[in-house]
């Protein structure tokens, strides 16, 4: 089982706290938006990617699993 | 029910949240308070309740709508004024915070580090200098957090004692006219300064700002003003208080400080429990715009609600035993830098400030220890930022 994560951008407000909660998958663009690192689109098995949601002050992180 | 508790009062401890919030405490997550004006607002103690309501737009940031809460008199006098970023709801605070964003990333503070380190260095190499006892919050607190939002602002440190007088007026008085006036000051200087830089370009975000933003028209000199004025007032205030407090309160806690002394990895976690545990902007605001209903109980159009951020960030239902001040507890979720699009855009700068100066000064001055009984040294009223007045020390 795999997980899925999708990062809304028009919501992001560029807090950096998933960058700062899950530094190993998530960091933050020259515009200060959340994405993901190159090649940890599945969130390479960080248990920290549902933290990180968690600390989103916008709910901009939502983690599914596929 | 009871008489609603009275919002904001003083700390007895300056590091507890004042002893009259116990009836807040039990109240979980939702309750009644009065303002200084005699009216009734809700007031949030959850930290469940809190993370939903500050997410929900249905609460307004605009403190021009007439139901908007006002927990000071000195705060009402601002009532009227259009205050950028924080006084603002999305869409048009979203355009704001999206200007900033970029100077504010991990990466962008990351590399302010160094700078960081350089400005306490100097200050501490100052310190060492003119020998015990010290009155720490004029030697270090407040210069740290001040030299560094000057440097990223592009504005002259040598204005410090001016902007620094004027931001304690706009947040402390002592009379309410001093705030209306404190703010005419500043807006004074901004617009002085940016006129200066429109024509003689630095290289600071409030050049890039002129540049970028107003030249093009994306925002007019008086927004710009509002931004320029609440970057630095909530650049240095907030820090200040923190490394102040912070300090006292690591003083007041020898074995926790003795641990970080021994293990300083621990100090980004420490740093992140010392704000969940000081909780220095208690009472975040909003009105609600539409009937809103939480918890079992609904939030009317037209009410106000007030976040009590040290009593939700003690919520033993999120963090047990939450008096307890502890390096190993996860103290990540807390809400001191607020939660929702309003969430501290500083809040990483903060972070690294923090980190640093505590570091540094605890490394530096191994023996350092208060220069008067604590119960001696003053500290800020509860209608502010919380943080010492003063802070004696010797070493």
């Amino acid at each position: 089982m795999s997980i899925e994560i999708a990062i809304d951008k028009d919501v992001c407000i560029g807090a950096g706290q998933c960058a700062l909660t899950a530094p190993n998958v998530f960091t933050q663009d020259d515009d200060g938006f959340s994405a993901l690192l190159p090649g940890r689109e599945d969130g390479g098995g960080d248990p920290l990617v549902r933290e990180a949601a968690r600390a989103c002050p916008v709910g901009a992180i939502t983690v599914s699993e596929s | 029910m009871t008489e609603p508790v009275a919002f904001p009062q003083d700390r007895t401890c300056p590091y507890h949240p004042p002893t009259a919030y116990d009836a807040l405490r039990e109240a979980h997550p939702l309750s009644r308070v009065s303002l200084f004006d005699g009216r009734n607002v809700w007031v949030v103690t959850g930290h469940g309740t809190a993370r939903e309501l500050l997410t929900d737009p249905r609460l307004s940031s605009d403190r021009t709508r007439p139901a908007f809460p006002m927990p000071t008199e000195r705060f009402a006098q601002s009532r009227n004024r259009r205050v950028a970023l924080l006084g603002l709801d999305d869409p048009a605070h979203h355009t704001q915070r999206r200007m900033l964003v970029p100077s504010f990333t991990l990466k962008r503070t990351a590399a302010l580090r160094p700078r960081i380190q350089e400005t306490v260095d100097r200050l501490l190499d100052a310190v060492e200098r003119q020998g015990p006892p010290i009155e720490l919050v004029s030697a270090f607190a407040l210069p740290v957090p001040s030299m560094v939002i000057c440097a990223l602002l592009g504005v002259p440190y040598a204005d410090h004692e001016f902007f620094e007088e004027q931001s304690r007026r706009l947040l402390r008085g002592p009379a309410a006219a001093d705030t209306q006036d404190a703010r005419d000051q500043l807006e004074a200087y901004f617009g002085a300064l940016i006129d200066r830089k429109w024509k003689d370009p630095g290289d600071g975000l409030l050049d890039e700002l002129i540049h970028e933003q107003l030249r093009e028209g994306k925002v007019d000199r008086e927004e710009l003003i509002s931004l320029a004025t609440i970057l630095l007032v909530a650049g240095h205030e907030t820090t200040a208080n923190m490394i102040s407090l912070g300090t006292f309160t690591l003083l007041h806690h020898p074995e926790q400080l003795a641990e970080l002394r021994a293990e300083p990895t621990l100090m980004p976690a420490a740093v992140e429990e010392l704000l969940r545990f000081l909780s220095i902007a208690d009472g975040l605001l909003r009105v609600a715009t539409e009937d809103i209903e939480v918890a079992g109980a609904t939030i009317r159009a037209d009410e106000g609600v007030v976040f009590s951020t040290s009593v939700i960030n003690r919520d033993a239902g999120t963090f047990p035993e939450p008096d307890a001040l502890d390096w190993h507890r996860s103290a990540r979720h807390h809400v001191a830098f607020g939660f929702g699009i309003h969430q501290c855009l500083g809040q990483n700068l903060a972070r690294a400030e923090m980190e640093i100066a505590l570091l540094s000064l605890f490394d530096r001055l191994p023996g350092l220890r208060l220069a008067v009984p604590a119960d001696e040294i003053p500290f800020k009223a509860g209608d502010t930022i919380q943080g010492m007045l003063e802070l004696p020390v010797t070493w």
